[in-house]
Formats: structure tokens, C-alpha cells, sequence
């Protein structure tokens, strides 16, 4: 019950929202048979736990499911920066499948889901449109033994469902102008407008993470 | 690879919007992912920008993919992954530096451009220069001032300019208000990962000829 709640509260005021509810809800039903405790643990956020059936049983009815949101928003995202419909779709799937078989690299105690698959269909972006290599900072992974703990996993989900809230709640405007700025062309130099990002504690969360991370890692 | 020392400048938020959002040209993100692998504080901004992406990308309008996309990119993932880029083992610079060296710094091409300050052009795309910097302890990098933007970033050793002290991982982000003189301290050579979107201007003429034949 608290779930359903959580997962209306998430999708906020949008005209798909009910149909996204009754979709989650099943797949909950799914996860719940699947994988009780995690169901426990994690409440909140199902991406996380569909990408964790990806990743460790090939799970292709949660790979269809996480296909069914997020690939539709990638073509978007992707048409906006600049492709022509047929390559969207084929940058589309390349994503996709980028994010099956990297499945086992996503911290979701340092990113939401549609944070990574973001930086994936940026990076695809920049690959096939504007045919340059993408240097990426060294990688930080937790070790074999290691795993972010299921609180650090909670609160940066948390932090995520909220920065996506204080964005839906920005002056038409302001909104335009970071759009402009993430699917725009904008220089950097033209970005220097740009104030008033709603980033609230998730860069401290992040800095926090990565001191955890980095412990572990010594 | 993450510096013992306190890294004190760091990239600006307008650099790090542009470098999570892709607009930046190839050599400034290959200061930038430089200077993250080097900087948690600049790492967690920039992880906080990707946010601000992914809350973007889900509150997208959506766009219908054709009807077997869904089977196509099955088939996709059947094929495997694509062949990573093998990794440099036990290089003496940050991963994605080390990527474009082709190893560490002892593998580095270096090419004299006078006053004993060495320089090597790494290829990237050219909308803008990314070039390592020797400079011997002492020794200066011309006066110059800038038509766009410059980012150093100190690998190895320090240098001071008219601003302030650059040590390992600080980086200096230079615009067209900034004419400057990088002198290396002494005691250690500074060694530097550089980026320009214009070329340098420099006062003397002599720099100026050189300039022409090294591409700086």
C-alpha cells in the first residue's frame, strides 16, 4: 500500500501518471515474487531493482518493462539534441543495450536510474553525433566484497525523486533555459546565465558517497 | 588516482554544467574528466549536474519507437558488448589522460618551443587544443592573454602566475580578462595538461613566430 503511494508521489502531476501507476503496480507484483527482500529494503524506487534483475539474472521481462519507460524518453531527449528520428531510434536501442551490458557498473547509491541512462545517451550522443571521444574520469567501483549500503541507496533515490520535483515546480523560464542548456547547443560561455539549479543536498550526498567509496577502496 | 594534497582551484560550475550536459569541446573534457579523477569535490558536482540530466530526461514528452525496437535492441544485446578500450596498467596520470598519452608521462613525445619549456598536441576534435606542458623548475611559459578560454591543470610539480599557486590537480581557468606569465617553482619541474578554444596571444614577437610553427 505505502508503495503505490510512493510511486504516485514519484511520477507527479503528469498526464500519464495513472497509467504509469497501474503499470508499476504490477510490476511490483513481479518483483515481490522475484525478490521479497529487496522488495523490503528498497521500497521505493522499482528502476533500481529491475536494473538489479538485469544484472544478475538477464531478467528480460524487467529489461521490457524498463525499455517501455525510459526508451521512449531517450528518442526524445536524443531528437531534441539534434538527431533526425531514424537515427534516434537507432541511438535508442545502441543505449538500451549499452545499459544491459553495463547493468553491473550502476551505483544506485550515486545516481538514480534515469540519471545513468542519461549519461548514457549523452555520451552515445556525442559519440554518433558529433563524433568525438568522450574522456570519462577514472572509474569508481565498489569491490567485489563491497556494496553500498541499502540506506545510502534509499536517501540518494530520495534525493533524485526530489530534485526531479523542484524541477517540474521551476518557473516556466528558468526551466527552458536549463533544457536549453542540456539539449541546446549553448556554448559554456552561454551558460554563465545559468543560476538556481534546484540542487538541494544531493551534491553533498554525492561528496559523502564518494568519501564511503573511496574508504572502501584502500 | 586521487592527489594526497588539497587541491584548491578547482573547475567552475559553468565548466562542469557544460562538460555533464556535452556541449563542451573534445580537449576541455579531457582536462575536465582529468581534473574529476583527481578531485571528489569537482566528481560530486558534476555527478549533481548528471542529476539535473536524468531529472530532465524523465520528464521528457515521449517520442514512439517503431514497433521492433524492442527486439531489434535484443538482438543488439545478443551480439555483446562492444570491445572496451583496453586499459593502460600502472600509468602515472589519471585514466583518461593516459588514454589519449597512449601510456604515462616517460612515453610522452616532447617537442622544445624555446626557454626549455616543452610541449606534446594531443589529437582531439578542433574546436579547441589540448597540448601537455613542460616547463623546467624556474623557467616561464611566455606572457600571454587569451581570445577564449584556457584551462591548466598541474599534474606534476607547481606553478605561480599575477593570480595565485597551482599545485598538483589545481586547475586554472583562464578567460580573455586574464594575461598571465606561468612561471614553474623551484625544486620540481611542473608538468601541465593545457586547453585552449583560441590560440594564445602572446606579447613578444619571438613567441609569437614560435607560435605559428608549434600550434599553441
Amino acid at each position: 500500500m505505502g508503495m503505490n503511494l510512493d510511486i504516485v508521489q514519484e511520477t507527479g502531476a503528469s498526464g500519464r501518471q495513472l497509467a504509469y501507476a497501474a503499470f508499476n503496480s504490477n510490476a511490483l507484483d513481479d518483483q515481490k515474487a522475484n525478490f521479497p527482500a529487496v522488495t523490503q529494503t528498497i521500497p521505493k524506487n522499482i528502476w533500481v531493482d529491475h536494473l538489479k534483475r538485469i544484472q544478475t539474472d538477464q531478467d528480460q521481462q524487467a529489461f521490457a518493462e524498463l525499455f517501455g519507460y525510459f526508451a521512449p524518453r531517450v528518442k526524445a531527449f536524443l531528437m531534441k539534441s539534434g538527431a533526425s528520428p531514424g537515427m534516434a531510434e537507432d541511438c535508442t536501442q545502441e543505449v538500451m543495450a549499452t545499459l544491459w551490458h553495463k547493468a553491473h557498473l550502476f551505483d544506485p547509491s550515486r545516481a538514480s536510474v534515469s540519471t545513468w541512462i542519461f549519461t548514457i545517451a549523452r555520451n552515445k550522443n556525442i559519440d554518433a553525433l558529433r563524433k568525438q571521444r568522450r574522456p570519462e574520469p577514472e572509474e569508481l567501483t565498489w569491490g567485489p566484497e563491497a556494496e553500498p549500503e541499502a540506506s545510502d541507496v534509499l536517501v540518494m533515490q530520495q534525493e533524485s525523486d526530489q530534485l526531479s520535483q523542484a524541477m517540474k515546480a521551476l518557473p516556466g523560464q528558468q526551466r527552458e533555459l536549463i533544457e536549453k542548456a542540456y539539449f541546446g547547443d549553448l556554448s559554456h560561455g552561454q551558460i554563465a546565465a545559468e543560476t538556481g539549479l534546484p540542487l538541494g543536498t544531493i551534491k553533498s550526498r554525492l561528496r559523502l558517497a564518494l568519501t564511503k567509496l573511496r574508504q572502501t577502496m584502500k | 588516482m586521487n592527489t594526497m594534497n588539497k587541491i584548491t582551484h578547482h573547475l567552475s560550475d559553468q565548466l562542469l554544467i557544460g562538460y555533464s550536459a556535452g556541449s563542451l569541446p573534445e580537449a576541455f573534457n579531457l582536462v575536465v574528466a582529468t581534473h574529476l579523477s583527481m578531485c571528489d569535490e569537482c566528481r560530486a558536482a558534476a555527478q549533481s549536474f548528471d542529476s539535473i540530466g536524468g531529472a530532465l530526461l524523465q520528464a521528457q514528452p515521449t517520442e514512439n519507437l517503431g514497433d521492433a525496437a524492442l527486439a531489434k535492441t535484443m538482438a543488439l544485446i545478443a551480439k555483446g558488448p562492444k570491445a572496451a578500450a583496453s586499459k593502460p596498467v600502472g600509468s602515472d596520470v589519471p585514466d583518461p589522460l593516459s588514454a589519449y598519452i597512449g601510456g604515462g608521462l616517460n612515453d610522452v613525445k616532447w617537442r622544445p618551443i624555446g626557454l626549455g619549456v616543452r610541449q606534446a598536441v594531443l589529437k582531439t576534435s578542433h574546436a579547441a587544443t589540448a597540448r601537455l606542458l613542460y616547463i623546467p623548475s624556474g623557467a616561464a611559459v611566455p606572457d600571454h592573454g587569451h581570445r577564449g578560454t584556457e584551462l591548466t591543470l598541474v599534474l606534476q610539480g607547481a606553478f605561480r602566475d599575477e593570480t595565485a599557486r597551482f599545485a598538483a590537480g589545481d586547475v586554472e581557468v583562464a578567460d580573455e580578462e586574464l594575461h598571465h606569465k606561468p612561471v614553474a617553482e623551484i625544486g620540481h619541474d611542473c608538468i601541465c595538461l593545457a586547453a585552449t578554444d583560441a590560440p594564445l596571444r602572446f606579447s613578444a614577437w619571438i613567441p609569437r613566430v614560435a607560435q605559428s610553427l608549434f600550434r599553441l
